[in-house]
């Protein structure tokens, strides 16, 4: 099914996993600490530059190359492998892919590279899919300069030692229809203005850098604006359609990588004279977590496929996130289920697994917002 | 500098590893991975031409699928492959593998031959003090770190007290270890896995080596599996309980079992 590239890079994802982030996430989780050891080997390895073109420094392979490598790295830990997603499909594709020549000059290469991390701000506080309706953060042009006022909430990657810049998708003016103008303006991390929280207290992606943003008159050079003026709610309705297919295939491998672990357990744990493998009761759940895991991956190769091909792939990618992230939480609370007391013991990673599955079914869009968006695409948005 | 590193694909630790019914050779035929040291190997020789210029040619004799692990070789960086692959090399023991390579060593040419210390197949560990004597040239094995200068090359070994460092001229072979990180072998990146597939991979026989079919293969090994039995089933543990001599009672094992 997949080419011998494509399986060669799935395999290379898989070794490094499973040697360099299983024996150390354990512990960066429970502190709470961003893993910038695995995020520096990761660089090395170019994953930050999978669909990235060899000229700005990447691997110049696909989007479905970055999703094998998601899947992988999720089987091990979602910390990780949302580091690397939100890094790729949010920072530095909606550079490589609205960029002006300067600004991919000045960011790709090191983006690519996984020297620096890029973040995109399009969530507030007080809104997330609601577009434009809920946004409030502006910038205005005054002197060569955008000024921009407003927060975000729930930014990854936005806090590291490591992250370069946010984009941040602002209300720049009103349309011709009275709508607010949506614009991304890209702000360096360190900008006066900019003020960045501390970490969240999260309930999963314990690893992973999130915060939130406030903005009091920052400014930032009129070229810093990412693409075309008000095409700004445009440009990230493809980021987050691609998104959503990053999304599904981490979802796939912390769904797989319940499989793994409950495999492996009842092979070992004994109970009533057997290993628990043996009973039946056990022998449906793993299959269950199986058959789950591997419908969702189908779904997200073919959404993937579809998006490789230029077809229209809006409600594959939908589905795709929906039944991925469904498999997740479905295989997480088995997997716990089946690990007994220890799977509440932080000493085996279901127990992370359970705490990471939760957010799958709420970031990129919802499970309810993509209910909404495979039912428009059915023609019942009108009616 | 012209750097050969001989790779081996061997059975996948990870997986139950089997001898064939017919022969007691070892089955090779599911589940091969590039041997582990011989990765080292391939990173030893990427660094050191990093640093001084030239190639690196990786050269394995083995069945038609041990290109899996000439690809990962060449999408760590190595430039080119030559597999020496031939069915009268089935069966070949340390010795006449030894042969069969340095005639194929012969006619890549080179000025340092690099492998991993030993296989984890046959574990014999011989195979560079051998290469080193039908080709003539100096052995530097076990090393631990390769430094080459002008016509000079050193390496160091790793030992009880320290380290020795070795010295001998170019042309050489060296046999080396596992390190830790940062020295650890890189993973391919997907530029990388993507450019392997268009580095030339030279398939050469017996023949083209200059192999005299009478030194190779299972009839001309000196050494034979005569019998062979399953390791036994690891036992249940030993366990101490400490009441205030578990100290001595762990150093009594460990004595018990010659360890201390």
């Amino acid at each position: 099914m997949l080419s011998e590239d494509h399986e060669d890079l799935r395999k290379t994802v898989e070794a490094f996993a499973r040697d360099e982030v299983a024996p150390v996430i354990g512990d960066l989780y429970e502190k709470g600490e961003f893993p910038y050891d695995i995020v520096r080997k990761m660089g090395a390895m170019g994953l930050f530059g999978l669909p990235i073109p060899e000229e700005h420094g990447g691997m110049g392979g696909d989007y479905f190359a970055l999703c094998l490598a998601l899947e992988e790295l999720a089987r091990v830990d979602s910390s990780v492998a949302i580091t690397l997603e939100a890094a790729v499909s949010l920072g530095a594709m909606p550079l490589h892919r609205f960029g002006t020549p300067e600004q991919k000059d000045e960011w790709l290469p090191k983006l690519a590279a996984g020297e620096l991390l890029g973040a995109f701000g399009l969530t507030e506080p007080g809104g997330g899919s609601d577009v434009p309706g809920g946004m409030r953060t502006t910038a205005v042009l005054d002197g060569g300069e955008w000024v921009i006022n407003g927060s975000k909430a729930f930014i990854t990657n936005s806090g590291t030692a490591i992250t370069g810049f946010i984009g941040v998708a602002a209300i720049t003016g009103r349309r011709a229809d009275g709508k607010p103008e949506i614009s991304t303006i890209i702000v360096p991390a360190g900008t006066p203005g900019l003020v960045v929280s501390e970490k969240y207290s999260k309930v999963g992606w314990s690893s992973s850098d999130t915060r939130e943003l406030s903005f009091t008159d920052c400014r930032v050079p009129a070229a810093n604006l990412l693409g075309q003026r008000g095409r700004g709610y445009a440009q990230f309705l493809q980021t987050l359609d691609e998104g959503r297919i990053a999304i599904a295939a981490l979802s796939v491998g912390l769904a797989q990588g319940c499989v793994d672990e409950s495999v492996r357990y009842v092979a070992e744990r004994h109970a009533f004279g057997h290993p628990i493998g043996h009973y039946q009761a056990m022998q449906f759940k793993v299959a269950d977590m199986e058959v789950r895991a591997h419908t969702a991956r189908l779904a997200y190769y073919h959404a993937a496929d579809r998006m490789l091909r230029g077809l229209p792939f809006k409600k594959e990618a939908a589905i795709a996130k929906l039944v991925a992230s469904n498999a997740a939480m479905d295989n997480s609370r088995d997997a716990t289920q089946i690990f007994g007391g220890y799977g509440f013991m932080n000493e085996y990673p279901v127990g992370r697994f359970y705490r990471d599955a939760k957010i799958l079914e709420i970031g990129e869009g919802t499970s309810e917002i993509q209910r909404l968006l495979i039912a428009r695409e059915l023609g019942l948005g009108g009616l | 500098m012209n750097i050969v590193v001989c790779v081996k694909q061997v059975p996948d630790t990870a997986t139950e590893r089997k001898l064939r019914s017919d022969d007691s050779t070892i089955d090779r035929s599911a589940n091969g991975v590039i041997n582990e040291l011989c990765e080292y190997a391939v990173e030893d020789a990427l660094k050191l031409k990093e640093a001084h210029g030239g190639e690196v040619t990786v050269l394995t004799m083995g069945p038609d699928q041990a290109t899996d692990a000439i690809r990962k070789a060449l999408a760590m960086g190595a430039d080119k492959a030559v597999h020496l692959s031939d069915e009268a090399l089935h069966g070949s023991d340390a010795l006449s593998t030894s042969y069969a390579l340095s005639q194929a060593l012969k006619k890549i040419g080179f000025d340092v031959v690099i492998l991993g210390s030993e296989s984890t197949d046959a574990r014999t560990g011989m195979l560079a003090a051998m290469l080193a004597e039908r080709l003539g040239v100096p052995q530097l094995t076990l090393a631990s770190k390769i430094e080459v200068d002008g016509s000079a090359i050193s390496i160091h070994r790793q030992t009880d007290y320290g380290y020795d460092k070795v010295e001998a001229t170019l042309p050489a072979v060296v046999s080396v270890v596992e390190k830790p990180d940062p020295f650890k072998p890189r993973y391919p990146s997907f530029k990388g896995i993507m450019a392997a597939k268009k580095k030339p991979i030279e398939k050469i026989g017996v023949a083209d080596a200059e192999i005299d079919p009478a030194q190779i293969g299972l009839a001309a090994a000196w050494s034979v599996v005569s019998d062979f039995t399953a390791a036994p089933p690891r036992g249940k543990g030993v366990v101490v309980n400490d009441e205030g001599d578990g100290g001595t009672k762990a150093a009594e094992f460990l004595v018990s079992k010659k360890f201390i």
